[in-house]
C-alpha cells in the first residue's frame, strides 16, 4: 500500500502528521480528504477553481493545447506571499509566429488573475520571471496566446503552508 | 505505611512517583542558566539562514534582487537629506557610512546620559529628536527602518560583541530570564525551542536558534522590512503571550541577552526570512 | 516615493536577445491583509507596468493582487539601437512611477571581440 502512493500523497501524509504533531492553534483542522490539491492546509474555505473556469475568460472558443511552455515554480513553496515562478514559451518570436499575451492564473485565490503580460516579436524570446502570491496550496496555470489566435497552456502544483491572503502576522 | 513491616506496593509505588517525577522534570528541565553560562557554545552559532530554503537562500543572495535591497537604497538617500531646524543630514555630522562601522555590533547599549538601554532605533531616533531637531521617526516606520538598515550595512560580515558589564549587566539578566521563564497560554521558553530544539522542524519550518545577526530584515511573511523588535513581539504571538507596547524595556533587555549569546556571529544584512 | 531598480547586461551588441531585471518597490497592498494597528489596509497595487523604447511598448504587465510586493519583472529584448529605456507604472492611487536608463547598443560589425 505504502509503495503505490504518490509523491504527491506522500507529502501530503508527511505534512499532515507534522501538523498533528505540534498543532499551534493555527486554526488547521484535521482533513478528512486525501488528495494534496486544496487539503493538506485548510486554512482558507476558498474553494479549488476548475480548470475551465480558470481559462475561460480569455479562451472563448479557441483550440487550446497543452505544451511547448516551460514552467518552473517550487514544489514546497517557503511562504505564499513570495512564490518565485519563471516560464518560456517555445516560440521563435516573428513577426510571423509570436506570443502575444501570457495569463497567470490562480486555482484558489481570491483574484483567479496573478498577471498578464503583453509580448511581441521585439521581445526576442517568450521568457518571463516574475514573483506569485498563493493563498493555500493549489494549481497554477500559465496560459499563452499565440499569434494565430490559438493557446497554449501548462499546470504546475504547489504546495503551500502558509496561507499569503488570509493569515497576517 | 505502617511499622517496621514496609508494604512492598506502597514502596514501590513511591518509587514509580519518584522516578517518574524525576523523568518528567528531567524532560521538561528548564536549565537554569548561571550567569553568563552559555546554552549554545559560540562555535555551535548558526544564522538563521542554516535553517531556511533553497528560495529564500537564492533570494538573500541575489545582488540585484534581494527584496531588502530597496529599503537599503532609501536609507542611503535617508542618510544625506537635510532634516530639521538644525538643517543637517546624518552625514553632516559622521561623514559616510564608513564612519558607522562596528556600530551595529555593540547595540543595545546604555545611553550614557538618560542611563536607559537603548538598541539601535533608540540611538537614531534620539540622534534625529536631539541633534537634527526633526520630527521623529516612529517605531517600525519604514524610513527608520531603512536606515537602520543602511547603518547596519556598514558592520556587514563583522562579529557580535556587546557589553554586559556595568550598567547593562541588570538589563542582560533580565532578558536572560525572560528567554528562559515559561509564558504565554503554550507555556513555552524561548530556550526550549531556539536552545534545544533548533533544526527539528515544526511543520515544515526548521527552527531556527533565533539569532538576532540578520536584523532588520525583509520578512517575507510581512512583505517588507522589520525589526527585530517587531519579530521578537510575533514570537510572543506565537506562545500566545500578551505582547508589551511598542518600545518596551524587555525588548530591549531581550534583544542584549540574544546579542550576547550570539556573541561572534556575523552580521548579515539585507538578509530574507520567511 | 519608491525606488526602482533595473539590471541590464554589462555589454549588449546588436541583434542580441538580452534579459532585463526589474525591481520595483511597492507594497502591493491586496486589501485583505491588516496593519500593524489591526486595521485593514486598503488596496493598492501597480495596475500596468510598461516599457517603452524608441516610442513603442515594448512590455507590458498588468500585475494583480496576486503579484508579490516589491515586485521584481524579468523579461527579454531585441537590441536593435541604442536609445533610452523608459519604464512607467501606475497604482490604484493614482501615482506615477517611473524609471529611465540609457541603453547603449554596440553595432554587430564593429563587434571583433567574443561575446560574453
Amino acid at each position: 500500500m505504502l509503495f503505490s502512493l504518490s509523491r504527491r500523497d506522500w507529502l501530503s501524509r508527511f505534512l499532515k502528521a507534522s501538523v498533528g504533531v505540534w498543532g499551534m492553534g493555527s486554526g488547521m483542522s484535521h482533513a478528512q480528504d486525501m488528495s494534496v490539491l486544496g487539503r493538506v492546509q485548510d486554512m482558507t474555505d476558498a474553494r479549488l477553481r476548475q480548470f475551465d473556469e480558470m481559462i475561460a475568460p480569455y479562451v472563448v472558443r479557441q483550440p487550446v493545447k497543452q505544451g511547448g511552455i516551460t514552467l518552473s515554480l517550487p514544489m514546497l513553496a517557503d511562504n505564499g506571499h513570495l512564490v518565485p515562478l519563471s516560464l518560456k514559451v517555445d516560440s521563435p518570436m516573428t513577426e510571423e509566429s509570436h506570443v502575444t499575451h501570457i495569463y497567470v492564473i490562480s486555482q484558489r485565490n481570491p483574484v483567479p488573475l496573478m498577471a498578464m503580460f503583453v509580448l511581441g516579436p521585439w521581445n526576442g524570446r517568450a521568457e518571463l520571471s516574475m514573483r506569485v502570491r498563493l493563498s493555500g496550496t493549489q494549481m497554477v496555470v500559465v496560459l499563452a496566446r499565440m499569434s494565430d489566435g490559438t493557446f497554449r497552456y501548462e499546470t504546475q502544483e504547489v504546495v503551500v503552508t502558509e496561507a499569503a491572503c488570509i493569515d497576517n502576522g | 505505611m505502617s511499622g517496621p513491616k514496609l508494604c512492598l506496593w506502597g514502596l514501590s509505588r513511591c518509587l514509580i512517583y519518584f522516578l517518574l517525577l524525576n523523568v518528567f522534570g528531567l524532560l521538561f528541565h528548564l536549565p537554569m542558566a548561571a550567569a553568563q553560562q552559555r546554552l549554545i557554545a559560540l562555535d555551535k552559532l548558526q544564522s538563521g539562514l542554516a535553517f531556511t530554503g533553497p528560495e529564500i537562500l537564492d533570494l538573500q543572495g541575489d545582488d540585484f534582487a534581494n527584496p531588502g535591497l530597496p529599503f537599503l537604497e532609501k536609507g542611503a538617500k535617508l542618510w544625506n537629506q537635510v532634516s530639521g531646524k538644525n538643517d543637517k543630514s546624518c552625514q553632516s555630522c559622521h561623514g559616510e557610512l564608513k564612519s558607522m562601522k562596528g556600530a551595529a555590533t555593540r547595540y543595545p547599549a546604555i545611553d550614557k546620559a538618560s542611563g536607559h538601554l537603548f538598541n539601535l532605533e533608540d540611538r537614531i531616533r534620539h540622534c534625529r529628536q536631539k541633534r537634527q531637531k526633526a520630527a521623529e521617526w516612529p517605531l517600525e516606520s519604514e524610513e527608520l527602518l531603512s536606515i537602520t538598515l543602511y547603518v547596519t550595512s556598514a558592520s556587514n560580515g563583522m562579529p557580535i560583541k556587546v557589553s554586559i558589564d556595568g550598567k547593562a549587566q541588570s538589563h542582560f539578566e533580565a532578558g536572560q530570564n525572560i528567554f528562559t521563564t515559561r509564558q504565554g497560554q503554550m507555556n513555552l521558553a524561548c530556550t526550549q525551542c531556539h536552545d534545544q530544539r533548533y533544526g527539528i522542524k515544526l511543520f515544515t519550518d526548521k527552527l531556527s536558534q533565533g539569532q538576532p545577526n540578520a536584523y532588520p530584515a525583509y520578512r517575507i511573511e510581512w512583505q517588507r522590512l522589520a525589526s527585530l523588535e517587531r519579530r521578537l513581539r510575533f514570537c510572543y504571538t506565537g506562545v500566545k503571550a500578551e505582547i508589551p507596547a511598542w518600545g518596551h524595556e524587555d525588548m530591549r533587555n531581550i534583544s542584549l541577552y540574544l546579542m550576547w549569546r550570539a556573541q561572534g556571529l556575523k552580521i548579515e544584512v539585507p538578509s530574507v526570512r520567511k | 516615493m519608491t525606488t526602482a531598480r533595473l539590471q541590464l547586461p554589462a555589454r549588449i551588441v546588436e541583434g542580441d536577445v538580452f534579459k532585463l531585471r526589474l525591481l520595483v518597490q511597492h507594497p502591493m497592498d491586496s486589501g485583505f491583509l491588516r496593519d500593524l494597528e489591526g486595521v485593514l489596509v486598503k488596496r493598492n497595487v501597480i495596475r500596468h507596468l510598461q516599457c517603452i523604447f524608441h516610442d513603442k511598448e515594448v512590455f507590458r504587465v498588468e500585475p494583480t493582487t496576486g503579484t508579490s510586493a516589491n515586485p521584481l519583472f524579468e523579461f527579454y529584448l531585441r537590441a536593435t539601437k541604442s536609445g533610452e529605456l523608459y519604464f512607467r507604472w501606475v497604482d490604484d492611487k493614482g501615482y506615477i512611477g517611473e524609471l529611465r536608463q540609457k541603453l547603449v547598443i554596440e553595432p554587430a560589425n564593429q563587434s571583433k571581440a567574443p561575446k560574453p
